[in-house]
């Protein structure tokens, strides 16, 4: 019973960094339909920001990370307008070119300003506490980063399926030319949505620090991981990614307990066959 | 033969000459990562070089020395080939250096052995390297040799029974060996051998595992960077520490990311053989030098490795010149004060017989800086592995 319930509460809270690192990708990736192998590259450029603004420059950590994700941010937009804009109209193969290359680049720029070594981003005292469940302990952070993975996703189902912002994105990413016709502004939408997804990276990438730290290699370390996520999640489904990382983090979690050995066969196996079955993931967004 | 001759006149025409320049450049070819997630080492490598040929000059006995630097990139042991065929026949090395990983430094064993190469390993950590060829030599360690000293001090502090949780690849499969051989030797019981995969990025599992099972101590052997980083947070943040079961490890507290490990690393205790903190006169000169030269290094064992392959190097040339069995020969007898304290090569295993620290990690209260604190020599030991 107490195996049961350590795999199910190691497994939702690892599951929820996974949906944190990858619900970035899956608004670019999945919404604006642009292969953005980039995405790790924003998270480790977010993680960057935030190490540089609490550990050299001593801003307590809330800040820190609202400043580091602004950053992030703005940084993005000019990319997009002088970058990802081209890079939206290219195939497939020509997208994930471009966008390793950027990736590349991030990883040089950081290199070069910080080295590669680990740059950790102190937490609050109050994040470090461990909280008792009653049959054991969990990291305070974990359950901040649960409770931050749940914000995010109510937060994206309302912006998406409530807002007139969504129903305009939905229509550009379905057909640009007739979207703009109707008099919707499709490049400062699609902006929007890039800086949207590249916020989210960020995000991600200094929340799930602690689990997957912060050093120049970060987008190479773990671009897998961000793409199983939302290939097994369905493109272009926050609700699958959701799903889709929940269920990973539990499966992985599980294996881990229970099959140490196996568990990185045991995971990548599942995934092949549950893409085998389904090949457009868990959910498909009907066209 | 007629290599020898030349060598014997060349040495003979450079004593005759009178405050001569010197009679010739013997060239180091370096084979390390300098690129890519791994060319932190062939940093480190560099900088004490660097750093050596800084305090010693540029000459050894009566030859120039140059070393000249190839990037490897990564665990490629083609690549590692390729490069050391490229400076052997292009450059034309008479030594060769470097290697991190143990295919690299495998890969290129048919090619000393033809060509007599004297190579001196400044990390590849696997035993069975040197009876590849007898050309390697090694100046940083193996995995037996810090192991087994941990396993047995471990026993000797009142630790009866141990979990070990390795990183599933080769040289953490050698440190549970060398670990759980020693303290079972001892009378000690290992409960728990956990194999963790390479690709794991949440250790909570395994950690919760070991917590269940109560042992008095942890063992642990994780690749440097991020692993280390995640798995002693957890070790901390699920309490183990209060729980009574302590960390042993070797190299997860190296000096590189050490500061980045946080308050989280206080109290890890480790077995190795070189600590930044090691209390000499030789490490203090040596990191004045490499800190005066590189403002932001800091020494770790691959500096340590690289400085000590270095001298090896130029005691070689300066007894032996470009002639490679006989600068072997030269080398098996060497001892010396090396900045992590007084080596010894084994003329057998020519891997360094060397002193084997516990140390634990403390907040060094003049620099506010993390550091591994040596506590005592529990093992002067060579090459522990070597009949395993």
């Amino acid at each position: 019973m107490t195996l049961f319930l350590n795999i199910l509460v190691d497994g939702v809270a690892y599951g929820m960094i996974l949906f944190m690192i990858s619900v970035g990708l899956s608004v670019t990736m999945g919404l604006m339909r642009v292969v953005n192998l980039a995405h790790g590259g924003f998270a480790l450029l977010g993680g960057t920001f935030a190490h540089w603004f609490a550990a050299e420059l001593g801003l307590p950590f809330w800040p820190a990370l609202v400043l580091a994700v602004a950053l992030t941010v703005a940084l993005s937009l000019p990319l997009e307008r002088v970058i990802y804009r081209r890079i939206y109209g290219f195939t497939d193969l020509q997208q994930v070119l471009a966008t390793i290359g950027l990736t590349f680049l991030m990883i040089a720029s950081v290199n070069l300003w910080q080295g590669s070594s680990l740059l950790p981003v102190p937490l609050l005292e109050g994040l470090k506490a461990s909280v008792d469940l009653g049959f054991r302990t969990l990291p305070a952070h974990r359950l901040m980063v649960i409770a931050a993975g749940l914000a995010v996703v109510l937060g994206l189902w309302w912006l998406l399926e409530r807002t007139r912002f969504g129903i305009r994105l939905r229509a550009a990413v379905d057909n640009r030319g007739t979207a703009s016709a109707h008099g919707i502004n499709t490049d400062r939408i699609f902006m929007a949505a890039f800086g949207l997804g590249a916020g989210l990276a960020a995000l991600g990438g200094v929340l799930g620090a602690e689990i997957l730290p912060i050093d120049a290699y970060y987008p190479l370390r773990y671009m897998v991981l961000f793409l199983i996520v939302v290939a097994v999640g369905g493109m272009g489904s926050i609700a699958g990614s959701f799903l889709a990382a929940i269920g990973l983090g539990l499966l992985e979690t599980a294996a881990r307990y229970l099959a140490p050995d196996f568990a990185t066969i045991l995971f990548f196996a599942l995934v092949m066959a549950l893409l085998a079955l389904r090949p457009n993931g868990l959910i498909v967004r009907a066209q | 033969m007629t290599r020898a001759i030349r060598a014997a006149l060349v040495a003979v025409t450079a004593t005759l000459l009178p405050a001569a320049s010197p009679a010739d450049t013997i060239k180091v070819g370096v084979v390390a990562p300098f690129s890519g997630p791994f060319a932190i080492y062939g940093k480190q490598y560099q900088e004490a070089v660097e750093t050596y040929v800084a305090q010693h000059g540029t000459t050894a006995g009566e030859h120039e020395i140059e070393f000249i630097y190839k990037d490897v990139g990564g665990p490629n042991p083609d690549q590692s080939r390729a490069l050391a065929q490229e400076l052997l026949i292009r450059d034309q090395v008479d030594y060769l250096a470097g290697f991190t990983f143990t295919p690299n430094a495998l890969a290129v064993g048919p090619l000393i052995e033809q060509s007599q190469t004297p190579t001196v390993i400044f990390n590849a950590a696997t035993s069975s390297i040197n009876k590849e060829s007898e050309f390697y030599l090694r100046t940083s360690y193996t995995l037996w040799q810090v192991s087994a000293p941990l396993a047995e001090w471990a026993y000797d502090q009142g630790m009866r029974t141990v979990a070990t949780t390795v990183t599933d690849y080769g040289p953490g499969i050698d440190a549970e060996n060398a670990f759980k051989a020693a303290f079972e030797a001892k009378g000690g019981e290992v409960v728990d051998a956990i194999r963790m995969p390479l690709a794991t990025t949440d250790f909570t599992p395994f950690i919760q595992r070991v917590r269940d099972a109560a042992p008095d101590a942890v063992f642990t052997f994780l690749p440097g960077g991020p692993p280390t980083f995640t798995y002693t947070k957890t070790y901390n943040e699920n309490g183990l520490a209060e729980a009574g079961i302590k960390f042993l490890g070797t190299a997860e507290t190296e000096e590189v990311n050490l500061q980045g490990l946080g308050d989280a690393a206080i109290g890890l205790t480790t077995a190795y053989h070189y600590s930044g903190a090691h209390d000499s006169d030789e490490n203090r000169a040596f990191q004045a030098k490499l800190t005066e030269l590189f403002p932001d290094a800091i020494a770790n064992w691959a500096s340590v490795g690289a400085y000590d392959g270095t001298h090896l190097i130029y005691q070689m040339v300066a007894a032996a010149g470009t002639d490679g069995p006989a600068a072997v020969e030269a080398a098996k007898t060497l001892e010396w004060e090396s900045p992590r304290g007084p080596v010894k090569m084994d003329p057998e295993t020519r891997t360094l017989i060397q002193n084997v620290y516990i140390r634990e990690v403390a907040r060094d209260e003049a620099t506010g800086q993390l550091v591994n604190r040596e506590t005592g020599v529990i093992a002067t030991v060579g090459d522990l592995g070597w009949d395993k």
